[in-house]
């Protein structure tokens, strides 16, 4: 299974929204809580280590950027 | 007066416009900035109007001194930020603006009928204000024509409210949407936004997501007991209840040639008189020939021929693959509400 990176959601609108509905009411802690519940719930559903581990790297790859900026 | 109802959600935010006079050569595009160096922490955007005007519109948050923030110098910083130097400008006009999504529950009230932002009223985002008060008069224009004609019952207007409220509705759901991601209201809302635009640059599947506002269609009528049969298998985009999509006919656009203040018939592809007589009612009919590819595309699907019922609004009223005056007949009383 190769990781799908291009656009694959049939209403990203519809997807958006009940994502943050999700979280309507929670505290910051809560939502993290939510969020890392939610990934292994998604993680599970793909199965596949090689997929996960390409999710992975691509979710690091947009924020190390970031991570050198603070860390200089 | 009436002690009705206006239900919905305020925005806690407030937002700058300046309208500048330039000559410019910028994108001619709605552009979006999402904090932005010269609106840290803020959106920003911008798009042009005629006569080298440009919108600039900045949020600004809640809390601010809004007589502050029109201060012609203050603007002038702002826009001075946003569009660098060494382009001469001028303003035209400045005003600071907050917005709320919401709408009444009934829009006909008897005699009395709500439209435009008396009735509903959304966030700017997506053009869907005045759009949606046009969409209106549109819809009501012909109904209560015809009723004081006395040409179709009262409760012909009642559609008008099922129709209208559907269209409110699927407004609102869009810019609250947009406000939304453009105005995170938590730090989870805030969260993703920022995940999202943290991964457009390199991401394509995140681009979708990316929200500064879904531009103003027509909405597809769902609920309207006023449409009639779908006696095509044709494209679901110009279903009854849709809007008639345009597209270009020979030199000319469909929705120009579509014109009336009356029911018509669009014939692709048949052979049909430029006046149809519909059970005494004379139908003008459009004969178009079954050529210009996105009118195939659009109206036919993989069918040579097709009939459309099009309402003075220009939404698709009934369709079918052969012409038959009797089902004409039957979709032209169902659509104007003579039937019990
Ligand atoms: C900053 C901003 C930007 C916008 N941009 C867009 C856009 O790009 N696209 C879009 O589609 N929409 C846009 N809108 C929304 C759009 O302006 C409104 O939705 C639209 O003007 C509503 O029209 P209306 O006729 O229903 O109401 P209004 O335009 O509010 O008209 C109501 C009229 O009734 C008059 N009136 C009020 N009370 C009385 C009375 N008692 N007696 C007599 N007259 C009275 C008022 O003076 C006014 O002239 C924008 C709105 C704002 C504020």
């Amino acid at each position: 299974m190769t990781l799908t990176l291009t656009p694959n959601l049939q209403n990203p609108d519809d997807f958006y929204a009940a994502l943050l509905r999700a979280h309507d009411g929670l505290s910051e802690e809560e939502t993290h809580a939510l969020n890392a519940r939610l990934v292994l719930i998604l993680a599970n559903h793909i199965g596949d280590l090689t997929t996960l581990e390409a999710a992975l790297a691509a979710a690091r790859g947009t924020s190390v950027k970031k991570a050198d900026a603070t860390t200089q | 007066m009436m002690g009705l109802g206006f239900d919905g959600r305020v925005f806690e935010d407030n937002f700058l416009i300046a309208d500048i006079r330039a000559k410019a050569d910028f994108p001619i595009e709605r552009r979006f900035w999402f904090d932005p160096a010269f609106n840290p922490g803020q959106t920003a955007l911008m798009h042009r109007q005629p006569d080298d005007v440009w919108r600039l519109d900045f949020q600004l948050g809640w809390d601010i001194d809004r007589k502050a923030e029109l201060n012609d110098d203050k603007v002038r910083a702002r826009v001075r930020g946003m569009i660098g130097e060494g382009i001469d400008f001028n303003l035209v006009w400045t005003s600071i603006y907050t917005f709320r999504c919401c709408t009444m529950d009934e829009y006909v009230h008897g005699p009395v009928i709500f439209a435009g932002d008396s009735a509903h009223q959304v966030s700017p985002f997506g053009a869907r204000g005045c759009n949606g008060g046009i969409q209106d008069a549109d819809n009501l224009a012909w109904k209560l024509d015809l009723v004081c004609k006395g040409a179709a019952p009262k409760s012909l207007i009642d559609s008008y409210h099922l129709e209208r409220k559907e269209a409110g509705l699927e407004n609102i759901k869009n810019s609250s949407r947009s406000a939304d991601f453009l105005t995170p209201r938590s730090p989870a809302h805030a969260l993703f936004r920022d995940a999202v635009l943290d991964l457009v640059e390199q991401q394509p599947f995140a681009r979708p997501m990316v929200n500064s506002g879904r531009l103003s269609s027509p909405c597809f009528y769902a609920q309207g007991r006023l449409f009639g049969e779908d006696a095509l298998d044709g494209p679901l985009r110009s279903a009854p209840g849709s809007p008639a999509p345009d597209c270009p006919v020979g030199d000319d656009f469909l929705l120009g040639i579509l014109k009336s203040n009356a029911f018509m018939l669009l014939s692709i592809g048949l052979e049909l008189p430029h006046n149809v007589d519909i059970s005494g009612a004379i139908l003008p009919a459009i004969v178009l020939p079954a050529k210009d590819d996105l009118l195939r595309k659009r109206y036919l699907g993989d069918n040579p021929q097709a009939i459309y019922l099009i309402r003075p609004d220009q939404h698709v009223a009934a369709r079918w693959a052969e012409f038959d005056p009797q089902d004409v007949a039957r979709a032209l009383k169902q659509s104007t509400g003579r039937v019990s």
